[in-house]
């Protein structure tokens, strides 16, 4: 097997590995957010590659055309998608209030600041 | 109606969810979403009857049959599972209305309502679901709404807490989904029932061990298991009571029963325990979760906080018993994931019921509350005294019937730290307790009052339910040793 035959899944494998290191390294909470999304993109693109039949076409009812991806993993894929919009949604909402709340939307700010807050409940 | 009920149980809260956007008066919306969930109840009580009278019931949604269309199936372990998540869910409700007044800007209660309405679908949706990526979905259904509950906390460190979960919550998801993809990959369905019988051919493939990994961390992620526990504590602590009591008894039990499920069922106990080193994994986790948290938990002032630690180690008792890979530790594992259940609810209702009165959950406000909310300070020392394991108590037959799977694989050094693990809980429930009885109040407190009771009756109907399922271990032992066979016996 040829090491760039299989070519795609090296490139979900590098997002992947990006974002990650993204969501891990970063500490502004925007950023994070970017992370997580390249991240979850890596998957979508490893589900589209799954179904993928070499010569085949999209999977349109037609007579011309008997070799046809699989369009289950497509549909799934549609559905993760919408998951991760309300997921990166969600979390710019939250990261717009822990602006307002904080000031910041760094990470080590905001832990200093709750550390402070801790020492003076005590 | 008698044959649709599987997908009643979950839309009947599904449905109601936008409906109290329509209701928009709190009020209202209270007394809906209560009623809902009592519907809820109900049906899940019904579906149990009919699985023990026609045995596995299997519904196909929209008249497609699996494996093209989505099946739900219920057996024994599905339809207790229902009546846990339903009935705890039921009387929190109760005590909600007093609860959120004081802890959410009116503006948000319905707001609140329809984020637990949908959190409850999708923990629901989990436990019927036959198909393994509408576990995925429902799985960021109950995670999304819960995201939205733990953000409405009144303290600022709530929204910390819940960003930090999203962010743990959909790698641990999208983990979950890779794992799906690489079964489907080499498997070519998505049907749990169809994987378990498709998925010893392509066993001993790289692909197979790959996703069974990947889908095992997105999990222990979701049920934080020591050390990926690590968004938990604060999103317990800082979220509004009520959704603390709702997640700490529910979310985490509902993850492990996805755990359960694809560990037992899917890949089958043969995969699971003898190519993989899985007792090792669990078992070390499972301990260290235990020692460790248990540990933090002693060194918490923030009660809610304490709380959520012990969450942790209680946990790793969980994960410890299905390590064991014995039916007896199985049935210690069911066993501890109901009591819990119920040993949590009645602490963190009882603690709601401090915060409705003293509007603080620090080790300091509750000085001098033994004598001055007397039943409510019982409630929590009840619980506490399950988590400890006290006889007579829930707890206690939960961890007898670990040592025994311990003790009877001949693990005994590991049954002693499972003891010392006992004897840590007794540290921190003592320090609370030395405060609440043997404190005097401070000066400038003035006297609190016990708490309303619309929060305590429900505190005290899990209390009780701590103490008579404590003593008459019948039904619990004997549903906990059925569902442990049922998982034991492969595909189902």
């Amino acid at each position: 097997m040829n090491f760039l035959e299989q070519y795609n899944y090296w490139i979900v494998i590098l997002l992947m590995m990006s974002g990650f290191y993204i969501v891990i390294a970063h500490g502004n909470l925007i950023k994070k957010l970017m992370g997580l999304t390249v991240f979850q993109t890596s998957v979508f693109i490893l589900y589209i590659s799954i179904s993928k039949v070499i010569g085949g076409t999209a999977p349109i009812l037609d007579d011309q055309y008997t070799v046809y991806s699989n369009p289950l993993p497509h549909v799934l894929i549609l559905t993760a998608i919408v998951v991760g919009v309300a997921t990166t949604a969600l979390g710019l909402a939250l990261a717009v209030r822990i602006k307002e709340a904080y000031g910041t939307v760094e990470e080590d700010v905001i832990q200093e600041k709750d550390l402070q807050q801790e020492g003076s409940a005590e | 109606m008698i044959q649709h009920l599987p997908i009643l149980q979950v839309i009947i809260p599904l449905l109601a969810a936008p409906i109290c956007f329509i209701l928009k008066e709190a009020r209202l919306v209270r007394w809906f979403v209560l009623i809902a969930n009592v519907m809820a109840f109900v049906i899940s009580i019904m579906l149990l009857q009919q699985v023990n009278l026609h045995g596995t019931l299997v519904y196909s949604l929209g008249g497609w049959e699996a494996p093209v269309g989505i099946e739900y199936r219920i057996d024994e372990l599905n339809a207790y599972l229902l009546i846990l998540v339903t009935s705890i869910s039921t009387i929190t409700l109760m005590a909600a209305g007093k609860s959120l007044t004081k802890e959410i800007p009116e503006s948000k209660i319905t707001y609140f309502y329809i984020a637990y309405m949908l959190c409850l679908t999708g923990l629901l949706g989990i436990v019927t679901t036959g198909d393994a990526f509408n576990v995925f979905v429902f799985l960021e259904i109950s995670s999304l709404a819960s995201y939205t509950m733990i953000a409405m906390g009144n303290d600022r460190r709530s929204l910390w807490a819940s960003y930090q979960y999203l962010i743990m919550g959909t790698i641990g998801a999208t983990f979950i989904l890779i794992g799906i993809g690489l079964m489907y990959m080499m498997t070519g369905t998505l049907n749990m029932y169809d994987l378990a019988e498709r998925l010893p051919e392509v066993e001993h493939t790289k692909t197979v061990f790959t996703a069974f990994a990947f889908f095992l961390v997105g999990v222990c992620l979701k049920l934080a298991l020591f050390p990926l526990h690590l968004w938990l504590p604060n999103a317990y602590a800082y979220a509004p009571s009520i959704a603390t009591v709702f997640l700490a008894a529910t979310a985490t039990k509902v993850a492990i029963y996805v755990l359960l499920r694809f560990i037992f069922s899917v890949y089958g106990f043969e995969f699971s325990f003898s190519h993989l080193p899985l007792t090792e994994i669990l078992v070390s986790l499972g301990l260290l979760g235990v020692i460790a948290a248990s540990i933090v938990a002693i060194y918490q002032t923030n009660i809610k906080r304490l709380f959520a630690y012990s969450s942790v180690s209680q946990i790793g008792y969980m994960i410890l018993g299905i390590g064991i890979g014995s039916k007896t530790g199985l049935t210690a594992t069911m066993l501890h994931l109901f009591n819990h259940a119920l040993m949590k609810s009645a602490i963190f209702l009882a603690l709601a019921g401090v915060v409705y009165r003293v509007g603080s959950v620090n080790i300091k406000a509750f000085a001098g509350l033994g004598k001055q909310m007397p039943w409510t300070m019982a409630a929590i020392v009840v619980g506490g005294l399950s988590l400890i394991g006290v006889p007579l108590t829930v707890g206690f037959v939960s961890k007898w019937y670990l040592v025994l799977a311990l003790l009877e694989s001949n693990w005994w050094p590991i049954a002693v730290l499972v003891m010392i693990g006992s004897l840590l809980a007794i540290a921190y429930i003592w320090r609370l307790v030395e405060v609440a009885y043997f404190k005097p109040a401070l000066q400038n407190n003035q006297s609190y009052k016990e708490a309303p009771l619309a929060i305590l009756i429900p505190a005290w109907i899990f209390v009780i339910a701590n103490i008579y399922f404590g003593i008459d271990t019948s039904f619990t032992v004997g549903v906990s040793e059925k569902t442990a066979e049922l998982l034991f016996g492969g595909a189902r």
